[in-house]
């Protein structure tokens, strides 16, 4: 016994090169669209992940240019000018205020690291304040260091990697010498963090023989007004404030432009998809005239014809759908560099993230899209009459 | 007529009109006749003299002009509004089976397959079994996984013809089956509808060119200019 959708599957392979030439234009279509929906939205998912994992939502540091100050922070650069340790006792006092963090970055010339040398970057963070602001830093091994003018440190996890040190070693201070105790190595956050060495504030001030810092952290209590206490932030003098959420609005706007185009590309691949679907469906359909009007002389129902052809579109929809995600989430990673490239910012962590439910979303997509093209022909198809088939053959 | 035969089709003043361009053709001028089950009936005459037009007449394929046809009791044309398409599929399927000069086998499909196509949108009850009966009928077991294009001509038409005879249909239309066969062909597929016909007392209605072929029928009727010549 033979059911319709054999009949409909035998009958693509009838002409292989054209099925599949359109087959390539499906799963490359459902490709492009998984990915870019898988963009759209991790993009800014990793974005704010790795603002959460920032622990504080406000950071104050001496005036620059406010672009450069906030790739530099989120890059993990280190800030130029220096601030008074007093300045963040007095932002500590506001209402909005749930807790402030004077931290110290600085950058040490290590001529032993890579070709030529590189940059070997510390910050001086505040046991009493900073470890309480980021509880979701995770140790692979070891902990905070004890008492804060310790010389000890804790190395961020690729940190830790790169110099081959383990809990217990000790690390060399490039340009100053001094000697600190490896106790604590964190584990991967996909962040800048990674690649950081935390040292307690008052040690990495008496290394680099400073009493100040360089930016504060400030975490702001939940439900405040955050805008009120930026604008109060705003009249400290030669003080610049970098606001995540004006972090986040300036690089969302910055690659708005780059998803509206990404989502036209992923509008023409389906626009494309959908005219080679009708075209070979329609041609197939021209061609097999004769036996379709052979099938209605058999009893098929101008109903039946419908559904024979239309199951063809969805055999064929279908499969290159699935094919395509599949490719899309084999390949994610791919993508992700991909994007890296071409974005002027990008977060840490998965950049296209495609998961079940936008690979349901991109079948149903690619699913409805292809019935709706195989409408036509297969409308026309149930149109022709058992007469058009004899007429050419006699 | 014979008492207790059963007339399955009766056509009374069918007449078709083609219009072509402004001009009209009578490709058919009020043709009248009763088919009666188990007839084997050859229509001959010369080409273009509507022999075509007829069977696809009586086989619900077209619609006539003007005349009424009652197939099995049942006025399809000439009696009011005119069957609309769903209808018109209800009655082939049911009534008749139709093999053509071009066989119109699915290429991608098996034999077997090919036979079996039918059903896979109408299965009149009581067909089990029938597409085995058929290829062993036809002699055509041993190509049963074969497609299309792997057998001749003349094994392509048995095909054709149990594909035609899978729902049981009390009337087989053959409009030139042979058509396109050599002698040796023609002969077998000749022998095969005689054998139809008088051992499973199926009715056939048959266009053909070929006299031999033509002389099988129990009935034989010559056409002229849209008309039926009385013998
Ligand atoms: N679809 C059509 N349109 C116009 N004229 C047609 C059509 N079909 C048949 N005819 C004409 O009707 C006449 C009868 O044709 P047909 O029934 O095919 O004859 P036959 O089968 O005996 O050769 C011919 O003159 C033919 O040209
Ligand atoms: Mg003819």
């Amino acid at each position: 016994m033979i059911s319709r959708h054999q009949i409909a599957f035998k009958n693509l392979l009838r002409k292989k090169a054209r099925t599949f030439l359109t087959l390539v234009g499906i799963v490359l279509s459902s490709w492009v669209l998984v990915s870019l929906l898988g963009f759209n939205r991790g993009y800014e998912a990793a974005l704010n992940r790795d603002i959460d994992n920032m622990g504080y939502q406000i950071m104050v540091m001496a005036k620059g240019c406010p672009y450069e100050a906030a790739t530099m922070m989120l890059q993990g650069g280190a800030g130029l000018r220096y601030i008074e340790e007093d300045v963040a006792k007095g932002i500590e006092t506001r209402p909005e205020v749930a807790g402030v963090t004077p931290i110290l970055m600085q950058a040490f010339f290590d001529p032993n690291k890579g070709d030529g040398g590189g940059i070997a970057g510390y910050y001086g963070v505040d046991m009493q304040t900073f470890p309480a602001m980021k509880p979701f830093l995770r140790f692979q091994r070891g902990g905070w260091p004890q008492g804060s003018e310790a010389a000890e440190a804790v190395m961020g996890f690729e940190a830790a990697e790169l110099e081959q040190r383990e809990v217990g070693d000790s690390i060399l201070v490039p340009e100053k010498n001094v000697e600190l105790k490896v106790v604590g190595i964190l584990e991967r956050t996909g962040t800048q963090d990674d690649g950081t060495i935390f040292v307690p504030l008052k040690t990495l001030q008496r290394v680099a023989g400073l009493d100040k810092i360089t930016t504060i952290g400030i975490k702001v209590k939940k439900d405040a007004d955050i805008a009120k206490l930026e604008a109060a932030l705003y009249q400290l003098p030669d003080m610049q404030v970098v606001s995540f959420s004006q972090v986040k609005q300036t690089i969302m706007k910055l690659i708005a432009t780059a998803r509206v185009m990404v989502l036209s590309i992923a509008v023409i691949a389906l626009l494309i998809a959908m005219v080679g679907v009708v075209n070979t469906v329609l041609m197939s359909v021209m061609e097999r005239q004769h036996e379709i009007g052979i099938l209605k002389t058999m009893g098929a129902m101008p109903g039946d014809i419908f559904r024979l052809v239309w199951t063809e579109t969805l055999i064929l929809c279908t499969s290159g759908g699935v094919l395509g995600i599949g490719l899309a989430l084999a390949f994610a990673r791919l993508s992700d560099l991909l994007v890296r490239r071409v974005l002027p910012y990008a977060p840490g962590g998965e950049l296209v993230a495609i998961d079940l439910k936008l690979c349901a979303l991109t079948l149903v997509i690619i699913v409805a899209v292809g019935l709706l093209s195989g409408v036509y022909p297969a409308w026309k198809a149930g149109r022709v009459r058992p007469l058009d088939s004899i007429r050419g053959g006699l | 007529m014979t008492p207790g035969s059963e007339i399955i089709l009766e056509a009374r003043g069918l007449t078709r009109l083609y219009g072509r361009g402004s001009e009209q053709v009578q490709a058919l001028n009020g043709v009248s006749l009763q088919i009666q089950r188990g007839d084997f009936i050859s229509f001959t005459g010369p080409s273009g003299s509507g022999k075509t037009t007829l069977v696809n007449l009586l086989g619900c394929l077209d619609n006539p002009s003007a005349g009424e046809l009652d197939v099995a009791g049942r006025r399809i044309f000439g009696g009011g509004a005119p069957l609309g398409e769903r209808d018109l599929t209800r009655i082939r399927r049911e009534i008749f089976g139709y093999i053509f000069q071009n066989f119109y086998l699915i290429p991608t499909l098996t034999v077997a397959e090919n036979v079996a196509l039918p059903l896979a949108f109408y299965r009149k009850p009581g067909v089990e079994g029938e597409v085995d009966r058929l290829l062993a009928l036809l002699g055509m077991e041993h190509r049963r996984n074969h497609l299309p294009g792997q057998i001749s001509g003349g094994e392509m038409q048995r095909v054709a013809i149990a594909r035609a005879l899978v729902n049981k249909p009390a009337l087989l239309l053959a409009d030139e089956p042979t058509g396109s066969l050599d002698t040796q062909r023609t002969q077998e597929i000749g022998e095969i509808l005689q054998e139809l016909s008088a051992r499973a007392g199926l009715t056939i209605v048959m266009v053909t060119h070929n006299p031999a072929l033509a002389s099988l029928g129990t009935r034989r009727i010559e056409m002229r200019d849209g008309q039926i010549l009385d013998a």
